[in-house]
């Protein structure tokens, strides 16, 4: 899947369908396609219990800038767990759907983040918005 | 408490004689209230900001030098406050460089002996932020005690952006347990405005990036990621985002006019300096803070919760 598609399922689940395993396995392809565009294989290990945890320590390998997306996968991991604690705790319907929603923001703001680290990086393939990078290869 | 931060070396930078005058008013309104004095670096210069540092990051390692040898060489600081995010995590990259890599070394050396200055040494100078000192020079005892105007009912996002806490071996008093700032999970901010008596909500994009970076590369990347932190701060409660960067508060202003028009998603949360905040729990007024000049105009959410 492209970062727009899984743009458009995050998008998808910002509401009170929102499923907490679907936006860790998204949040966890946001990350395949950056090792993937490095040209490496996405790893199946985990780092505490995580999968997306053990991605993204292999997506900062040797790029020490990317660990500027580290908390966010933290907190991608914490809101996973608070929801699937609060479905056994029987929560309120309004804290469910309120953790549901900040959960797929902060899955959002991963994609966001690697979609821009993808240009700076001259990764991948985009639309208008890498214009500015296509236009600086054209003009060297 | 930090004797050595009543009196400091101020570094205001570039960004605070512009977008973030608010910032540089706030921060000495609050001082003079919490009796911290400010000698401004005499003749400063832009610290390399991204600009230099992408072009030649030596360069930008002497500009940041050359402040901080001002500050120790001819007015005898032994402390630099900086508190824009670019110029403390500038100079703190700079003391690095030159704490461990022998080239930056020779490059500052010989830059500086052009510019006819004596060469910094490293850990002639501290350099702290606008948080340390406040929290570490006055304390939140003594700033609950001087609390004139508690803002209870206030809550607040504390947004403290990517610059403040990375790459982490570059700030080696941060992660020390004790009270000391965390890198993962910063809190001096939500400490003091704790103190301040505001209400903190748990706001996990606290340390996110808010695409400073791409603003002019790639403005639409960088309006969807203040759109996001703008929505998760209203999601969590927040009636306003704390900031302690001028990037970071001129992006969140900014974007937030720009989501509404190119995406036609409107927020209503409201940003203000951490400082602007404090000033208005210290009694000064909102005018000597500069809030007027707040883009996201947050004299009204003031003036309607009596704090104004």
């Amino acid at each position: 899947m492209t970062l727009a598609g899984i743009e458009a399922d995050i998008d998808a689940c910002n509401g009170e369908a929102a499923d907490a395993a679907r936006l860790l396995a998204l949040s966890e392809q946001v990350l395949e396609q950056w090792i993937i565009a490095r040209g490496d294989t996405p790893t199946h290990e985990t780092r505490e219990g995580f999968r997306l945890l053990a991605l993204h320590r292999q997506g900062a390998r040797d790029l020490p800038s990317f660990n500027a997306c580290r908390e966010t996968c933290r907190e991608i991991a914490y809101h996973y767990n608070l929801m699937e604690v609060s479905r056994d705790a029987a929560l309120s319907a309004v804290a469910n759907v309120r953790n549901a929603r900040m959960m797929a923001l902060v899955a959002k703001h991963l994609l966001l983040f690697v979609s821009g680290k993808m240009q700076s990086e001259k990764l991948g393939e985009f639309c208008c918005a890498a214009r500015p990078l296509r236009q600086d290869e054209v003009t060297s | 408490m930090k004797t050595e931060y009543k009196r400091v070396a101020y570094y205001p930078g570039c960004a605070l004689e512009g977008t973030g005058h608010a910032y540089n008013q706030s921060t000495r309104e609050v001082g003079k209230v919490l009796g911290l004095e400010l000698d401004e670096v005499k003749n400063w210069n832009c610290c390399g900001a991204m600009e230099v540092k992408n072009v030649d990051p030596k360069v930008q390692t002497y500009l940041s030098s050359r402040v901080m040898s001002i500050a120790a060489n001819e007015m005898g600081a032994k402390v630099v406050m900086a508190p824009c995010n670019g110029c403390y995590h500038n100079l703190k990259k700079a003391e690095y460089d030159l704490s461990h890599d022998e080239t930056s070394r020779q490059v500052v050396d010989r830059i500086s002996q052009q510019a006819g200055h004596e060469t910094y040494q490293a850990g002639q100078v501290e350099t702290i932020h606008a948080l340390d000192w406040i929290k570490q020079g006055v304390g939140e005892d003594e700033l609950k005690r001087r609390v004139k105007n508690s803002l209870q009912g206030l809550k607040i996002a504390n947004y403290y952006g990517c610059m403040y806490t990375r790459p982490r071996h570059i700030f080696p008093e941060k992660d020390q347990g004790g009270g000391s700032e965390s890198t993962s999970k910063p809190h001096f901010m939500d400490d003091l405005l704790a103190a301040a008596g505001a209400e903190n909500v748990d706001f996990p994009l606290k340390t996110a990036c808010c695409g400073g970076a791409h603003v002019l590369s790639d403005s639409d990347t960088s309006t969807k990621l203040v759109l996001n932190i703008l929505q998760a701060a209203e999601l969590a409660g927040a009636d306003v985002i704390a900031t302690e960067c001028p990037t970071c508060h001129s992006g969140l202003e900014m974007h937030q006019v720009r989501a509404e028009k190119v995406l036609g998603k409107k927020t209503h949360v409201k940003m203000m300096y951490f400082t602007q905040l404090l000033g208005v729990a210290l009694g000064v007024s909102p005018r000597k803070l500069s809030v007027h000049e707040n883009a996201s105009d947050p004299l009204e959410l003031l003036k309607s919760r009596g704090f104004a």
